[in-house]
């Protein structure tokens, strides 16, 4: 998955922003969300099978985090960071080949 | 397995760059505070996936103030103004017109995309004024209200777009019955009333048909506005998994009918004029806020969604 | 330099242009209306290039767009009154939070009901918690400079905080007065295009503005706009002294002083009943009273120290207010009498409460209120703090 030109390097964000005070509220590092991994909401997480998937990308689309890109041989990763278990990927799959389990931590 | 940062330079093969429907890049960062199968955050990264970084957003206080963050973090790789509750629709022409007084150009391939965010409850209650105005003073911004039917981001009350039978805190059910007993307000209706340059209705599982419509304002000047139904489990009370199904259902069973108005023309998308729509049943028994509804509920329901569309079938035959 | 004779309202308008305001965007209230249509036939006339008029459907969405015109970097311009200044309030405080330099002409006019068109200066005093900075006009010349000056202060790199130049409805607003304006190039001299302190249009670097402020960090911001109060201070004594270099009117103080020098009892009050205050200060001086005037210029911030310095060397202050706080007293008066609490200056100070929806307020009237404070100064205590003058039943 292509990345945006500005990536937020998170260690700045914690620093920057803990000494500085912007006028107006102003936030000037786009994309500091990345400092919140929402992974730790999850109950369910998404289970992929490679074998059953026949890379139509539906699951890529339709994330809303998102937290699914595409890998080198175009197949869907999972950010298991960021992903908080919603299973849209599951239930839009066409092949099922992305099975939601709950999460053992 | 290749490391995110190395992604990034990756070239997508041939087969797969034809298969990819949307563009592959991304604006919309993760870690953002959405409920899990949030539709309103899906619609928001498709419409920064749609402008690249060339859109400037002004979102009022609404779910996406959260979701676009609190101080200091931003999901959006855009520049963002948040704004009060009723003015999105002044604020987005305030911005359109100091870009043209500094001579920037504005909409088209090159031009900067002015866009109003707000939800359903900024737009066709507190904010309809300012939209009236924006639309009818011909600014070349858009203006995209994104429908979950309620006011969601002070916890889920309803507002004009609620339909009717539907579950909110304000209008709950209860033993004796449910209090909202009006239908749905037709937003897209009074919108198209001002004679825009360009209305429509989209939805978030059909990403295609609504990237078309996101470039078609991009294109076309003056007003543009596009209701974007986005399904919210939280509020409607529906499973997580089934956000994208039940904005699918909502177009199948004609509840939320995909059309577009252009040049005094009606053009209806989804679903087909030629085919009976889904039963209405399909949607609802999916969502909790529903629960309270009779069976002759349901019925009275059912009948003014195939009313609405009987309407919307014979003004596009007639303004086809 | 040439000279126009023009209403306070022709003033704002005409400054407004030489200003170069790049967006303005209004909506008609009596008595505004004369400064949105002069700037509406300059487009039409073809006068002024990159003026964008956008004719709104409220109040509240004039300041809306306004604040979305300054945040994309433009030069923005509006116009109220009385109940608009009402109905855009929620917006007024955004501005002053998202720090962008917009200039408002406010025409004092009384609140309904009932319904009054005419002077009274509570519309104004009724915004002074927002953040704005509030200058009052005594005559038109004042509403031009005013104007010009509030631009230059508005969009200093210290302050970025939004101004309001507020004239009387009628008495400024619709009566004609020679008003001296500066060439164009000087003017651009003194008034260089604005560097923003933040834009919109920054696309490589985007910035999100306004966010939500959790307790942990909101209290930090809204010190950052009380901070940048107490520099404007410092900023409208450079910038009033500067104008004076350049144009010939000194407004370094933000207390103008009439003759306070040996002055026993001093009248403060503001905005164009000065003006009246000024020609009965003379009469009275002629007849052998040491009176004086204090015209506060600069309602916020509010000039604590100058009006310390004035304190200490007077008697009496009579505090004459064209507004009123229902439930406590003259709004300039309850400043002022706190201001020097807790300071060694002591003056008797009363509060006279006068001219409240445009009644006017004479020479006559004055001379009385002289009278009076001379009998409590002699007595060396008031009869009571707060007189509404003259009512009449």
């Amino acid at each position: 998955m292509a990345e945006s030109p500005f990536k937020a390097d998170i260690e700045r964000v914690q620093k920057e922003y803990s000494e500085k005070m912007t006028p107006g509220a102003i936030v000037y590092i786009p994309g500091s969300s990345v400092v919140n991994k929402t992974g730790s909401w999850r109950v369910f997480m998404p289970k992929f099978n490679k074998d059953k998937c026949v890379r139509c990308f539906l699951c890529y689309t339709l994330c809303p985090e998102p937290a699914i890109y595409l890998d080198e041989e175009s197949y869907p990763v999972f950010d298991y960071d960021y992903c908080k278990g919603c299973g849209i990927c599951a239930n839009e799959c066409p092949t099922k080949a992305i099975e939601m389990v709950r999460e053992s931590k | 397995m290749v490391p995110l940062e190395e992604v990034t330079k990756m070239e997508l093969p041939a087969d797969v760059k034809k298969r990819l429907t949307l563009p592959f890049e991304e604006h919309f960062y993760a870690g953002h505070t959405a409920c899990q199968g949030c539709g309103a955050a899906l619609g928001l990264r498709y419409v920064l996936k749609a402008y690249g970084g060339k859109a400037i957003f002004a979102i009022p206080a609404c779910c996406s103030t959260i979701i676009a963050g609190p101080w200091p973090y931003s999901a959006l790789n855009a520049p963002l103004f948040h704004t009060a509750f009723e003015t999105t629709g002044a604020v987005i022409s305030g911005i359109e017109a100091a870009l043209k007084a500094k001579g920037y150009k504005v909409k088209g391939e090159d031009g900067i995309m002015v866009v109003g965010w707000a939800g359903d409850g900024g737009t066709a209650d507190i904010g309809l004024q300012a939209l009236s105005g924006f639309l009818e003073r011909g600014h070349d911004a858009l203006y995209i209200m994104y429908d979950n039917e309620a006011y969601m981001n002070t916890g889920i009350q309803r507002s004009s777009s609620t339909p009717y039978g539907a579950w909110t805190t304000n209008t709950p059910g209860g033993k004796k019955h449910f209090l909202e007993q009006k239908p749905k307000k037709k937003v897209i209706d009074i919108v198209i009333a001002h004679k825009p340059a360009y209305a429509a209705t989209a939805s978030v599982a059909y990403p295609e048909d609504f990237m078309r419509k996101l470039k078609k304002a991009q294109t076309i000047k003056g007003p543009a506005f596009i209701q974007l139904f986005t399904p919210c489990p939280t509020g409607w009370r529906s499973p997580t998994d089934k956000s994208i199904e039940l904005a699918r259902l909502a177009v199948q069973t004609a509840y939320f009918p995909l059309f577009e108005y252009e040049n005094g023309k009606y053009k209806i998308n989804m679903p087909s004029p030629n085919k009976e729509p889904k039963p209405l049943e399909e949607y609802l028994k999916l969502q909790g806020r529903f629960k309270y509804m009779t069976k002759e509920d349901v019925e009275i329901l059912q009948e003014w969604v195939l009313k609405e569309w009987e309407e919307l079938k014979k003004k596009a035959e007639l303004f086809g | 330099m040439p000279k126009k004779v023009v209403s306070g309202n022709y003033a704002a308008a005409y400054a407004a242009k030489h200003a170069r305001v790049e967006v303005v965007a209004a909506y008609p209230i009596t008595p505004q209306t004369s400064i949105i249509e002069k700037i509406a036939e300059f487009i039409a006339n073809g006068e002024v290039e990159n003026l964008q008029y956008v004719p709104v459907e409220s109040e509240h969405s004039a300041m809306a767009a306004c604040i979305g015109a300054s945040a994309t970097g433009a030069r923005a311009f509006t116009a109220t009154s009385a109940q608009g200044l009402a109905l855009m309030h929620e917006m007024l405080h955004w501005a002053a939070g998202a720090r962008l330099p917009i200039v408002m002409v406010d025409v004092n006019r009384a609140m309904a009901p009932p319904w009054s068109v005419w002077d009274d200066q509570t519309d104004s005093l009724a915004q002074r918690d927002t953040g704005w900075m509030q200058f009052y006009a005594e005559n038109n010349q004042e509403v031009y400079d005013g104007v010009l000056m509030a631009f230059k202060i508005a969009e200093h790199e210290k302050v970025n905080l939004p101004v309001m130049v507020v004239e009387s409805a009628f008495i400024l607003s619709h009566t004609y007065d020679v008003v001296d304006m500066p060439e164009q190039e000087e003017i651009d001299e003194f008034l260089p295009p604005r560097k923003p302190l933040y834009t919109l249009t920054d696309f490589e670097n985007p910035f999100s503005v306004g966010a939500l402020g959790t307790p942990a960090d909101y209290y930090e911001f809204r010190y950052k706009i009380a901070e940048a109060m107490e520099e404007a201070k410092k900023v409208i004594k450079e910038v009033g002294r500067e104008y004076g270099e350049r144009f010939g009117r000194d407004y370094s103080q933000m207390i103008e002083l009439y003759r306070t020098d040996d002055a026993e009892i001093v009248f403060m009050g503001m905005g164009s009943l000065m003006g009246t205050v000024k020609e009965a200060v003379d009469m009275l001086r002629s007849e052998g009273y040491k009176v004086g005037a204090a015209k506060v210029r600069w309602f916020r911030p509010f000039p604590k120290e100058e009006l310390y310095e004035l304190a200490k060397n007077v008697e009496g202050i009579a505090v004459l207010d064209r507004n009123f706080s229902f439930g406590q007293e003259g709004i300039l008066f309850n400043e002022a009498k706190g201001a020097l609490y807790n300071t060694d200056a002591k003056p008797i100070m009363k509060n006279y409460i006068v001219g409240l929806g445009g009644r006017d307020l004479t020479v006559n009237d004055i001379k009385a209120i002289t009278k009076n404070m001379k009998e409590i100064i002699e007595k060396g205590k008031l009869d009571r703090e707060i007189e509404w003058y003259h009512l009449k039943r």
